[in-house]
C-alpha cells in the first residue's frame, strides 16, 4: 500500500493542521511516512504545499516524483491546480471552491472551477459553507480533510480519534464540532 | 525508548538534547530555526537546564558555543547556509584552536532558495577549516549521526560540520529515540593555551589539523557513515552523498539499485570506495545536492577523468534542488508526469500582511521621497524586503544582513543625496549596528530607518534583541538625540510620518527614524497567549 498525497493552499490558511490529522492517523496504524512541510518565506500570504507520503513500506524520497500522486487536497482553488503535474493518471483532485484573493490577477473563479472539472477524479467542496452550518468556518480545514478521506488509505475511526488528539486541549466542544465537520465533509461524496 | 515523529531539524535537536548538550545558541533562519525552537520547548531540556537563548547574530553564537565547549561541556550552534558566512570567522578558527568538550556546527543549505538570498554549499566550508562533515539522508540518520559528531569532535577535539538541506530540516518522519547520555561536568581544556592563537602556537596547531584531517579519511568509527553496495551492472557506478540517496533509492525497484552504489554520509570521504568504483564501473555519475563538491574532486582539474559525470556535464541541472525525477533522468529512466500546470493559474508571491506596519513605513517613505525620484533607498534582509515588491517598489538592495546601512554610507561618498537604509530591528541588532558607528564617525549624511516591529518576523517570530532598547543603543553609538525620531506607522499618522522623514532625509549628518510598531502576527499570538492565561 502506497498512499501520495499533496496537500496545496496559501500560506496562512493552515495546510499542516490537515497534515497532523492524517500523521497521527497513520501512526496508530504503525504505517511509514515522510511529511515534507514549507516553512519560511512563502508562509506570508504565498503558495504552499506539502508533499505527504504514506505506505506499509519505508519511504524514499521526502518528494513526491511527478505523476504519482493519490490525492490532491487543496483547500483553495487555484492552489489544486499548482500541482497537476504530480497527479497520477487515476489519482482525485478534491478542492475548496472558496477562492484566496490576495493577488491583483487572480482568475474568474468560474473559470477555475470549469478547469478543475476538466480533471478526469475532481471533487469540488463548499467548505466554508458546510464548517459555517457546523459552527465555524475555522473547521473549513477538517471538512476538506473529511470530503478527501475516500480517498486516504486510513481508518475512518483513526481519522476521529486524530482529530480528537489534534484538539484535545481545546475542550470537547471544539472536538465535537471538528467530528461534525469531517464527517459533514465525508458525506460529499458517495463512492 | 519512543518513536517521535520529528522534523529533520527537531530530530537533530533531540538527538543533542539525548546526547548531553550542555548549550544551544542559534541565530534564526530558514532552513535552521526549528532547531532552537525545538530546544526552547522542550521539557527534557528544561529539565536538564540547558542554555538555549538566541543569540545577536551567527558570530557570536559561534563563540559562546565554543566558550562553552572550552569548558568540557557538549555545545550546538545551528545557523541557515549564509548565517556561516557571519561566523566564518568564528568557525574557520575554532578548527584551529580545537575544543574541548564536543562542539557541533549546524549549516542548513536552501538550493533552490527556498528563503534565501544564494544556495551556497556549506560543505565547501567543511573542507576550508579541515573539519569532519555529517551530511545524513534521513531523520533517523540525521538523529544518529549526532552521537556520532559528539564523539568525533572529543577524539579529534576538532569542531565537527553538520550539513543539513531545507528538504531534510522541513520534512517529518519517524525517528527511534536512544538511552539519554549524562551531560559532561566542567572541566578545563588541559593545556590552558589550548585557544590561544598566537602565530607560534597556531604553527604547531595546523601541523595538528592538516594531520588529524588525514587520519579522518581512514577512521573505520566515522566512515562507517560511507559505504559501498555493490550491483551487479557495472555500466554504471553511483555516488550519493546525503539525501541525494533518497532520490536515487526511490527509482530503484524494491529499492535495490543495479549499479554499485557509494553512499556518503561522512567527508572527509575514504579513498577506496571511489577509486574501487571507478576501478570497477564504465561511468560514474555524481548525485550531490548542492554544489559539485565530489564531482569536482573526482573530475580533477584540468578534467582528468571524462567518466564522471553529474552537476558539470549536464547530467543534472547545474543549479537548484534535485528531486526524484531529475535523478531518474539522470539514470535515463522514463518518469510519469500528470497534467500541465493550466495557464489560468496565477503567481502567488508573499506579500506583507494586511495591516503591517512595514506597509505604512514604506507609504510615508514614498511619499517622502517621492521629489528625488527612484534609486536612492538600500535595505536589508526580513519580511520588510518585500517593499521591493508591487505595490511600493521602495527599495534597491538586499545583499546581506546590515548592508543597507553600510551601502548607505559608500553611496553617499559616491555623491548619492539623500542616501537612505531601510533595516528591520532584529538585522539591525544582527549587523546594523556597526555599520552605524561607522557613519557616526565620518557624520555621514544618511538616513537610517528602523523597521521595527518588535520581532524577528521572516522567520516565524522569534525575540528580537532590539525590543525596547533602539533609542538607547543609536544615542549610546552617537546619533545625535533630535536626530533620533521615533514614529508610530498608522495610516491616520501618514502625514505627519512623511514630514519627519522628510526633515531627516534632508538633514546633512546621521539621522535615524525609529517606525515602531509590534509585527500583527506576533501581537495576535501574544494577545491570544494573554487571553488562555485569563481564563485559567
Ligand atoms: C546571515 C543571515 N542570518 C539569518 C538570515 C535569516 N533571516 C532573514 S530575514 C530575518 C529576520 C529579520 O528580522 P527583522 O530584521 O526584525 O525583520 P522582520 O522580518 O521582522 O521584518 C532572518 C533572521 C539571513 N538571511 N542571513
Amino acid at each position: 500500500m502506497k498512499n501520495d498525497i499533496i496537500l496545496s493552499g496559501v500560506g496562512g490558511q493552515g495546510i499542516l493542521s490537515i497534515a497532523a490529522v492524517i500523521g497521527y492517523a497513520a501512526v496508530e496504524n504503525n504505517l511509514y511516512l515522510k511529511q515534507a512541510e514549507v516553512h519560511g518565506m512563502s508562509q506570508r500570504g504565498g503558495d504552499v504545499q506539502s508533499h505527504f507520503r504514506l505506505s506499509d513500506e519505508p519511504v524514499a524520497s521526502d518528494l513526491i516524483p511527478y505523476g504519482e500522486a493519490d490525492l490532491i487536497l487543496s483547500v483553495e482553488p487555484m492552489e489544486a491546480l499548482r500541482y497537476l503535474p504530480w497527479l497520477s493518471e487515476n489519482g482525485w483532485l478534491v478542492t475548496n471552491s472558496n477562492p484566496y484573493v490576495n493577488i491583483p490577477d487572480y482568475p474568474d473563479s468560474q473559470d477555475l472551477l470549469n478547469e478543475i472539472r476538466k480533471v478526469k477524479n475532481n471533487l469540488i467542496v463548499d467548505a466554508d459553507t458546510i464548517a459555517r452550518k457546523t459552527g465555524s468556518i475555522k473547521a473549513a480545514n477538517i471538512v476538506m480533510l473529511g470530503a478527501a478521506s475516500h480517498f486516504i488509505n486510513l481508518p475512518w475511526k483513526s481519522l476521529e480519534n486524530a482529530v480528537r488528539k489534534l484538539f484535545g486541549r481545546k475542550g470537547e466542544d471544539i472536538i465535537e464540532l471538528n467530528l461534525e465537520a469531517l464527517a459533514a465533509g465525508r458525506d460529499q461524496y458517495k463512492a | 525508548m519512543s518513536r517521535l515523529m520529528l522534523l529533520g531539524d527537531e530530530a537533530l535537536a533531540q538527538a543533542a538534547i539525548d546526547a548531553g548538550l550542555s548549550g544551544m545558541y542559534a541565530y534564526p533562519g530558514t532552513p535552521s530555526t526549528e532547531i532552537m525552537e525545538y530546544i526552547q520547548s522542550s521539557p527534557d531540556a528544561a529539565g536538564r537546564n540547558i542554555c538555549r537563548d538566541w543569540s545577536a547574530n551567527e558570530k557570536t553564537a559561534m563563540e559562546a558555543a565554543l566558550g562553552m565547549s572550552y569548558t568540557g561541556k557538549r555545545a550546538m550552534v545551528a545557523m541557515k547556509h549564509v548565517g556561516l558566512n557571519v561566523a566564518a570567522d568564528g568557525f574557520i578558527n575554532s578548527a584551529m584552536t580545537g575544543v574541548n568538550g564536543g562542539l557541533i556546527v549546524v549549516a542548513a543549505d536552501d538550493p533552490s532558495m527556498h528563503s534565501s538570498q544564494n544556495e551556497q554549499d556549506s560543505r565547501f566550508y567543511g573542507r576550508f577549516a579541515m573539519v569532519p562533515i555529517f551530511e545524513p539522508s534521513n531523520q533517523q540518520e540525521a538523529y544518529d549521526m549526532v552521537f556520532d559528531a559528539f564523539e568525533v569532535s572529543e577524539k579529534y577535539r576538532v569542531p565537527v560540520l553538520f550539513r543539513i538541506t531545507t528538504r531534510l530540516a522541513h520534512s517529518r518522519s519517524a525517528v527511534q529515540q536512544r538511552e539519554k547520555l549524562p551531560q559532561k561536568e566542567f572541566s578545563f581544556p588541559a593545556d590552558l593555551r589550548q585557544f590561544v592563537l598566537l602565530p607560534a602556537i597556531a604553527r604547531r596547531k595546523y601541523k595538528v589539523l592538516l594531520s588529524n584531517y588525514e587520519s579522518l579519511a581512514g577512521d573505520g568509527d566515522y566512515q562507517k557513515a560511507n559505504w559501498y553496495i555493490d550491483g551487479e551492472d557495472k555500466s554504471l557506478g553511483i555516488v550519493a552523498c546525503g539525501l541525494a540517496y533518497n532520490y536515487l533509492a526511490e527509482n530503484c525497484k524494491g529499492r535495490k539499485c543495479k549499479y554499485p552504489v557509494v553512499k556518503i554520509g561522512f567527508y572527509p570521504v575514504r579513498e577506496d570506495l571511489l577509486s574501487r568504483l571507478q576501478a570497477e564501473c564504465d561511468r560514474i555519475l555524481v548525485l550531490e545536492e548542492g554544489y559539485p563538491v565530489l564531482e569536482e574532486m573526482m573530475k580533477g582539474f584540468p578534467s582528468l577523468n571524462n567518466k564522471i559525470s553529474g552537476r558539470l556535464d549536464g547530467a543534472l541541472p547545474r543549479d537548484g534542488e534535485l528531486n526524484p525525477n531529475l535523478v531518474a533522468k539522470a539514470l535515463g529512466m522514463e518518469s510519469a508526469y500528470g497534467i500541465d500546470i493550466p495557464d489560468i493559474v496565477m503567481k502567488r508571491p508573499p506579500s506583507l500582511c494586511k495591516g503591517c506596519g512595514h506597509a505604512d513605513m514604506y507609504n510615508a517613505l514614498n511619499e517622502a521621497m517621492k521629489e528625488f525620484g527612484p534609486g536612492r533607498v538600500f535595505s536589508d534582509i526580513g519580511c520588510y524586503t518585500l517593499g521591493a515588491l508591487p505595490p511600493y517598489d521602495a527599495i534597491n538592495s538586499c545583499v546581506d544582513m546590515g548592508a543597507s546601512v553600510t551601502m548607505a554610507i559608500g553611496a553617499s561618498d559616491g555623491g548619492m543625496f539623500p542616501s537612505v537604509a531601510v533595516i528591520g530591528d532584529s538585522t539591525f541588532t544582527h549587523s546594523g549596528m556597526t555599520g552605524l558607528l561607522d557613519a557616526v564617525i565620518k557624520n555621514a549624511p544618511v538616513t537610517i530607518i528602523i523597521s521595527d516591529n518588535s520581532t524577528t518576523g521572516m522567520t516565524g517570530g522569534q525575540k528580537s534583541h532590539a525590543t525596547n532598547r533602539l533609542e538607547s543603543i543609536c544615542a549610546g553609538l552617537g546619533v545625535e538625540k533630535e536626530h533620533i525620531r521615533v514614529i508610530n506607522p498608522l495610516r491616520k499618522y501618514h502625514g505627519e510620518n512623511t514630514e519627519v522623514m522628510k526633515e531627516e532625509i534632508l538633514y546633512k549628518g546621521v539621522s535615524v527614524i525609529i517606525s515602531q510598531r509590534e509585527c500583527i502576527q506576533t501581537a495576535a499570538r501574544r494577545k491570544k497567549k494573554e487571553g488562555e492565561k485569563k481564563e485559567k
